[in-house]
């Protein structure tokens, strides 16, 4: 249907080699486009998984990175044969980051495509307003990207998985780390919607907490260019830490900026959320700051790390990011919750997802990330540490200290979520 | 107070941003009647273009050659594209052809450099604050501010003292006459559109060293840059000049007192002013009604 | 006439059987709802585009004030799916009315900056708004509920949410048939072919205008009422400037003369963008980008102008 089909015609008649399926699944931007692939296994038709996130518009970047990361998984589920013995099959939608177009995506591939369960997401609208479309359709749904609390807090549904991190969790996170290394006078610069205002929420309670000075919070619009006279205002506050929650391009600008500016050597710059594909954009100069990420592609000790990495740069000629991971994670769960079902059935799965754990080759992380059975969040890891200015890419990033999501996570109670299945 | 100077200030320097877009676009309406909405695209293309040459001729040289493919990018499509425009009275049409070309720029923008965006350097000198107090006044802030008034009066000595310059003053004043006398519109036209093509290459590139250089970097400027053509006047080069000045300040401004209404301000300036002044504060009467 | 009436019989038989046809052919029904929704809006704008002749590029602001009126009055005030699109509508109608006195006295392209002018205030008011329209995040916790008849419950699953929207289509659409035929529409398309002569005749052009916008946002108002209900959502990006430039594009390209035309122009702006996107999610905007250059270089006149071109010169 799309260009992520991992099978040619006739595919699974012949033994599938990883290299044929890995081939098919890169070369599909041609190949799919002449016809979609009719998959002509013998009775049993392909496991389909709807894969929506951004292709255009903004947040391209970050989609495309996450649907590779799922094709590859595709390609290693189908390899050790499938989903209950049959192949898996994705169908990738384009959101452009519109929260209605994500929507009317999802809906399509529920209706018309009669997709077995959904995943994406890149921004917290649509991965909210895809959660709750799916429950409609009473549809398994794994958020991979999106971070909002709500989506696990007060807007939970049973069919809904979180695989990102909440913001809080990256609140803490973050938060945690600056008050032990710098001191606690803060400034916040907040972008205006649902992202910002939940991650602001944490961090500042954080603080307060930790008895330190909140100096000032600057909420700008989304999609802001000019960031100089918020600024100005911070210069003027003279904090010990600027904590920025911008991100994709606002974050580019916004560190752009103040680098020429010359705050960076002034305070300390904190991000609740850094990830390889903006920091590669900036100019190297404005390569700086403390922020965490979630996942991180060199991590010398964990087994199975190097392998997926290797196979992920033969593949796409890029080193994986942390959205890479979460499409690798989120399909691979797909496959793992499947089996501890025995179905694919919605409601079955969700039941045996809960409190399934992802093996070290999915995981590629410490402390076995797992999705916790109160609100379907799961616990990954969050990897704080500093930009590595000298570094080329992908040496972009250091990390300082590995976190385990359960720690930092509120409890669902506090989160305010209730699953409930229907009878 | 101090925070008003300062945003009013750094209002001025963007409001100097859309005056450069906005000469091109003027240009390429008076001139070829063409509502150009993929302005905003050619601005993104120069920038992208400086970027890949500049590792290899430096950022200087760079600056120049990223617009001046942009410029003859812009000759290309207008004899290909624009050019079956001009026997439409109708300005839908050309407005629905570029805004179709928009798109195509930014998808083909897309898949050659990527859809992250890419790390535009700035030579080093240029990169850090003049003085502390006035920090916000960096030495590249500078540089783009004079680069924008000198692209104006270079702009504006052509069209003053150049004999094609003056022809092309002529040709927005009333395009049929000079033509009757022997002038060949094509080719003005031609030069037309790639001088404004040019200009957007140019401010994209001096954009790229603050803002983020993505697909999507022209999307915001385009309206803008409408705005600042039709506050100023449609058909008065100076008016663009004045309304991209005009509505940078006004942002800026507002930025100081009510952050959230500093995109909406520019379209307010635009109702009043047509209220008030149909044509524009410059305009001329009777161009595309 | 009689050609009339065989062209409108079979457009209607084909928009009734759409639930049995369309799925044949590869189609889905909320497609099919979302054609008829955005030819809906294109065909009220085409009253001012095609028949007054006046360039409105801001109409997405009555379109996205219908859905958000919509989604408001189903989040606060009711739990009838038509009294909100009633709500939606008249919010559409009543925006297009108060604001139809600024635009009316302007011509081309400052008509056309003068929506869009509006429009953009409309949706930053939209974005910015948190807490009552949602902001950037958009407006959700609506959803259709099902029509409750004296007799029974119909829930709105995707088939019977097409007829939903056919029914208030089919109104719209007869709204606007009835005006064409009146002498409001002559007067309309007067003022189009020759404004100054319309004058000069006595006519006062500008409250035909404003009445044209009016009429317009109306029946926008009402798309977007349908739309809001259509994703259970709305966000500002409804009120952006790019959706009014949609909507113009559906109108030109099935042919801005021509009754039908808007219509045309939704089924294949809203199928091409549809089809090509599943195809290629990451490159579909050089083929809707393409479409536009094509359909303007080759087919000014629209999809239907050529057809009606060659039925006369047959």
């Amino acid at each position: 249907m799309t260009d992520s089909d991992g099978l040619p015609a006739g595919a699974a008649k012949r033994p599938i080699t990883r290299r044929s399926v890995l081939a098919s699944s890169l070369a599909a931007g041609v190949a799919a486009t002449v016809s979609p692939p009719i998959i002509s296994a013998l009775g049993e038709a392909p496991v389909k998984l709807g894969w929506i996130d951004p292709f255009t518009g903004t947040y391209a970047a970050l989609g495309t990175s996450q649907l590779n990361g799922a094709k590859m998984a595709m390609a290693e589920i189908n390899k050790k044969g499938g989903i209950l013995g049959r192949q898996l099959q994705i169908i990738a939608e384009d959101s452009a980051a519109n929260v209605g177009q994500a929507t009317e995506k999802l809906n399509k591939l529920v209706d018309q495509d009669k997709v077995d369960f959904t995943a994406g997401g890149v921004s917290s609208a649509e991965a909210a307003a895809m959660s709750h479309a799916a429950n409609l359709k009473s549809m398994l749904y794994i958020a991979v990207g999106g971070h909002v609390d709500t989506i696990t807090g007060t807007d939970c549904h049973w069919n809904t998985f979180k695989l990102c991190s909440d913001t809080w969790m990256l609140s803490e996170a973050l938060c945690a780390t600056l008050l032990k290394k710098f001191g606690k006078r803060w400034y916040f610069c907040t972008p205006d919607y649902a992202w910002g205002h939940f991650l602001y929420k944490g961090a500042s309670e954080i603080l307060a907490q930790a008895k330190g000075t909140n100096l000032g919070n600057a909420v700008l619009p989304l999609g802001a260019t000019d960031f100089t006279s918020a600024l100005i205002k911070v210069q003027q506050a003279k904090p010990d830490v600027f904590v920025v929650f911008q991100s994709g391009d606002d974050f580019v600008n916004l560190m752009k900026q103040a680098t020429q500016f010359g705050m960076t050597k002034t305070m300390a710059f904190g991000s609740p959320l850094l990830e390889l594909e903006p920091l590669a954009a900036l100019p190297v100069e404005a390569r700086t700051g403390w922020g965490v990420m979630e996942w991180w592609w060199d991590q010398p000790n964990q087994p199975h790390v190097k392998e997926f990495v290797a196979s992920y740069r033969k593949l796409y000629k890029a080193t994986p990011s942390g959205r890479s991971w979460l499409g690798y994670a989120a399909a691979h769960s797909f496959a793992l919750g499947a089996a501890r079902a025995k179905s694919i059935q919605a409601a079955k799965m969700a039941h045996a997802m809960e409190g399934m754990k992802l093996p070290p080759e999915v995981a590629l992380e410490p402390d076995g990330p797992y999705y916790r059975a109160g609100d379907h969040q799961c616990m990954i890891t969050e990897f704080v540490g500093e930009v590595n200015q000298k570094g080329k890419y992908p040496n972009l990033f250091t990390v300082s200290e590995e976190l385990g999501g359960a720690k930092l996570a509120k409890s669902p109670a506090e989160k305010g979520c209730k699953l409930s299945y229907p009878a | 107070m101090e925070l008003l100077l300062f945003d009013g200030f750094n209002g001025l320097i963007q409001g100097a941003f859309y005056a450069l877009m906005a000469l091109g676009l003027s240009l390429i309406i008076s001139l070829n009647s063409v509502i150009n909405f993929a302005h905003g695209g050619f601005m993104v293309v120069g920038a992208y273009l400086a970027f890949t040459l500049a590792p290899y001729i430096g950022f200087w040289p760079a600056l120049f050659a990223g617009p001046i493919l942009a410029g003859i990018l812009g000759i290309l499509v207008e004899r290909t594209l624009v050019r079956s425009m001009y026997g439409r009275s109708d300005p839908i049409y050309s407005l629905l052809l570029t805004f179709g070309f928009a798109l195509i720029i930014e998808d083909v923008v897309r898949t050659i450099w990527g859809a992250q965006g890419v790390p535009f350097e700035i030579p080093a000198a240029l990169g850090s604050p003049v003085s502390t107090t006035y920090f916000f006044l960096t030495g590249y802030r500078l540089f783009v501010i004079a680069a924008i008034g000198l692209a104006t009066i270079a702009l504006f000595a052509f069209l003053r003292l150049s004999r094609f310059g003056i022809r092309i003053r002529a040709g927005i004043l009333d395009l049929e006459t000079v033509s009757a006398l022997g002038v060949n519109v094509y080719l003005l036209r031609s030069v037309n559109f790639a001088i404004g093509t040019l200009l957007a290459g140019f401010a994209g590139v001096l954009a790229a060293g603050v803002l983020q250089l993505a697909p999507t970097m022209g999307d915001d400027v385009i309206m803008a840059t409408f705005v600042a053509v039709v506050v100023g006047g449609i058909g008065s080069l100076f008016g663009s000049v004045l309304g991209g000045l005009l509505i940078g300040l006004a942002a800026g401004i507002t930025t100081a007192y009510y952050p959230a209404a500093s995109d909406v301000v520019i379209y307010v300036i635009m109702a009043v002013v047509l209220i008030v002044r149909p044509r524009g504060l410059l305009g001329q009467e009777g161009l595309f009604e | 006439m009689s050609r009339r009436v065989y062209v409108n019989g079979a457009v209607w038989l084909l928009l009734l059987t759409a639930a049995w046809w369309l799925p044949l052919i590869g189609g889905y029904m909320a497609l099919a709802s979302r054609v008829l929704v955005y030819a809906l809006a294109a065909m009220g704008l085409n009253l001012l585009l095609g028949f007054t002749g006046c360039m409105s590029f801001g109409e997405a602001a009555y379109f996205g004030l219908g859905g958000y009126g919509t989604g408001l009055f189903l989040t606060h005030l009711t739990h009838s799916t038509v009294l909100a699109v009633v709500a939606g509508t008249i919010v559409g109608g009543i925006a297009a009315f108060i604001f139809g006195p600024l635009v009316m006295r302007r011509r081309g392209i400052y008509f056309a900056m003068i929506t869009v002018a509006i429009g953009q205030i409309f949706y930053f008011i939209a974005e910015r708004w948190n807490s009552f329209t949602g902001g950037e995040d958009g407006l959700s916790g609506f959803s259709r509920q099902p029509l409750h008849f004296g007799f029974a419950t119909v829930p709105l699953n995707a088939v019977a949410f097409y007829y939903f929207v056919l029914f208030f289509f089919a109104i719209g659409a007869g709204v606007i048939a009835l005006l064409l035929h009146s002498p409001l529409g002559h007067t309309f398309v007067a003022i189009r072919e020759n404004r100054r002569r319309a004058q000069f005749l006595g006519i006062h052009v500008e409250r035909y205008v404003w009445a044209s916008f009016a009429i317009a946002g109306l029946i926008a108002g009402l798309a977007g009422a349908l739309n809001a209900l259509q994703n259970n959502f709305i966000s500002p990006i409804n009120l952006y400037w790019v959706e009014s430039g949609n909507l113009v594009i559906m109108a030109v390209l099935g042919g801005m003369r021509s009754f039908w035309g808007p219509l045309v122009g939704a089924i294949i702006f809203v199928g091409i963008q549809d089809y090509v996107s599943s195809y290629f999610p990451n490159n579909w905007e050089t083929f809707i980008g393409g479409l536009f250059i094509i359909a303007v270089m080759f087919f000014p006149n629209g999809i239907l102008g050529i057809i009606r071109q060659r039925a006369k010169a047959a």
